[in-house]
């Protein structure tokens, strides 16, 4: 990961789907044969640049060092050796990550918007100081200031992920918690006897659920691509042992690029749907009352 | 403020303090009214303590050792060290890659969400949403490999450009250097000004032109009039977080060129990796607080900038 600013975008992008009017083009129509060219060139030149790239990493993971097609970059990844164990401990990082980020946030964000609605806003600007410190500063002070216990764990990276996931998730809890209506839900669950912990987990975390779902392929595309800290904790997890391996084969490390890549996509485009068909079906429900 | 009543009584209740009691006698009101006074401080206590310990504290002692010398005095040695020779190539490099990385495809950025806004076909608007929503995360180990496969001296791009005698790396091209970083940072920091910048074309109301050309504006005047002032503060504040992004980015530079690069961040990771001269040793803290001090002055112009954007996009 480049830095955490992108995913804070990602998550403005997954929190507003549909911002776009939908009649926005037609004052354009009368203009449309000269839009349509530039349109044409603009979204080529676009095409080209994007497509490209993805094409060459495409092809040189089907490809031999002869440069003749051939699977075996793609078929030889879990042998590799290494390959296992970083894979191992990116799955371990990644779902710890998940869970302490979750148990961590979402009660804080819950209590925050039902009791003390002034804190929201310095919760917002706490959450939001991991895009203004730079990974690799924040790195610099946690390897300084932590304990050798801490340090010879992985678990250190769990620890620190959780600051980086910071941004997005909390952005994501807060728009999902502003979207429903938490002080009715929370007064009707308690007037039937609920208690806090089943309140939370029976009423408001299903109602969360695209928010929760959004934050956490977010946190997994992170954990999963996250290079700064791993690399200089020295700890092998799969984007380290992509580039240590490059030096022995550049096609399997291509290839395995090419996977995470589209391991990402098809999560995130999964939340987008899911997203999508709910806010369809809330707003069926809405037009049948 | 009569829910709020509510929500707390119900609380009360939970607890099995009943509204009257509550109400009624001195001591569980007493003890209700501390009940009340801790239990926040007591629900926020987790998060705050882990921001302290994880955040907080390692921040505040990479600004605390920039001030310090190896043997724990208070110094501005290392602060003037980064002023001079190559820490200070280091900030210079860092500040003109991240110009050159915001202000091009920031510029690219917005020619192409006006061009995906103006088009009707949904599914263009939904594909480069969550295309983009990848490709902005889309650093790192990643991009790097895809470039090398791309662009590299072996590189699919360059096969084809050999064959039109246009090999790249025969014009004094290297992917592996200040401008190779330069192109490859474009591939996160143009769908990330896709991400930020689409909203406020959203804002933009059709209304608003109609509007313009029944008062007989053409194309030029409305854009000069309307369209711009409305987009600009919205494009800046896009063009700043791209500036910080391009900054503070460290693992692409690092793995495509082997950390050579001489880059602000990859000279902290140098610094992490015990690439250390005498009488330098706290230099690393140096870099990091001179990064905090750019970046903290790009959010502080991003948010007003993004106060004066968000005026339009309500």
């Amino acid at each position: 990961m480049a830095s955490m600013i992108p995913a804070i975008a990602v998550e403005e992008a997954l929190s507003v789907p549909d911002s776009d009017g939908e009649g926005a083009g037609d004052p354009q129509r009368r203009r449309v044969p000269r839009i349509r060219f530039w349109r044409g060139i603009v979204l080529l030149v676009a095409g080209v640049y994007f497509l490209i790239p993805l094409y060459a990493g495409m092809k040189f993971s089907v490809q031999n060092d002869a440069g003749h097609w051939s699977l075996y970059a793609i078929k030889d990844i879990p042998s590799e050796t290494g390959f296992g164990a970083a894979f191992w401990l990116s799955m371990r990082i990644a779902g710890s990550t998940m869970v302490l980020a979750m148990v961590l946030l979402v009660p804080t964000a819950v209590y925050v918007h039902l009791k003390l609605p002034k804190m929201r806003r310095i919760l917002e600007f706490v959450t939001i100081l991991p895009i203004v410190i730079p990974p690799i500063v924040l790195s610099l002070g946690i390897l300084d200031v932590m304990p050798e216990f801490l340090r010879a764990s992985p678990y250190l990276m769990t620890l620190v992920y959780v600051i980086f996931v910071y941004p997005f998730v909390y952005r994501s809890l807060d728009a999902g918690l502003t979207a429903i209506d938490l002080k009715t839900l929370v007064e009707a669950s308690r007037s039937l006897g609920g208690k806090w912990i089943s309140t939370l987990w029976h009423v408001i975390v299903p109602n969360l659920r695209s928010a929760l779902l959004s934050a956490v392929v977010l946190t997994i595309a992170l954990v999963l691509g996250e290079f700064t800290f791993a690399s200089l904790d020295l700890w092998t997890t799969i984007p380290v042992w992509i580039y240590q391996f490059s030096q022995l084969d550049g096609h399997v490390a291509t290839a395995v690029c090419m996977l995470t890549l589209l391991g990402t996509w098809v999560l995130l485009i999964a939340v987008v749907s899911v997203d999508r068909s709910q806010s369809r079906r809330a707003r069926r429900r809405t037009g049948a009352l | 403020m009569s829910s709020d009543v509510t929500v707390e009584d119900l609380a009360a209740s939970g607890l099995g303090i009943s509204n009257s009691q509550a109400g009624g006698s001195g001591l569980p009101a007493n003890r209700h009214r501390l009940r009340r006074a801790v239990r926040p401080v007591l629900a926020m206590a987790p998060f705050t303590i882990y921001t302290l310990i994880f955040l907080a504290i390692p921040t505040a002692t990479v600004v605390e050792l920039a001030f310090r010398s190896h043997s724990g005095k208070l110094t501005l040695a290392n602060l003037n060290l980064i002023e001079h020779g190559t820490f200070r190539l280091g900030f210079e490099n860092s500040i003109l890659l991240a110009t050159v990385t915001s202000i091009v495809p920031g510029i690219l950025g917005v020619f192409l969400a006006y061009t995906i806004h103006t088009s009707r076909s949904g599914l263009l608007k939904r594909l480069v949403a969550t295309s983009s929503g990848v490709l902005a995360n889309f650093g790192g180990i990643n991009l790097t490999f895809i470039f090398i496969a791309t662009i590299g001296s072996t590189g699919i791009l360059t096969a084809w450009l050999t064959v039109i005698r246009l090999n790249p790396w025969h014009y004094g091209f290297n992917l592996y250097s200040f401008w190779g970083v330069a192109i490859v940072y474009m591939y996160f920091q143009i769908p990330l000004m896709l991400l930020v910048i689409t909203p406020a074309f959203g804002g933009l109301r059709p209304s608003w032109r109609e509007a313009a050309e029944n008062l007989g504006a053409s194309s030029f005047h409305y854009w000069r009039t309307v369209g711009v002032p409305v987009l600009l503060p919205s494009v800046l504040g896009g063009i700043l977080l791209l500036f910080g992004s391009g900054f503070a980015a460290y693992a692409t530079a690092d793995t495509l060129t082997a950390g050579t690069v001489t880059l602000a961040p990859i000279q902290i990771g140098a610094y992490l990796n015990g690439n250390v001269i005498a009488g330098e040793e706290n230099v690393g803290y140096a870099i990091g607080f001179g990064m905090l001090v750019v970046l903290t002055v790009t959010m502080i112009l991003y948010a007003l900038v993004r106060r004066r954007a968000s005026r339009w996009l309500r």
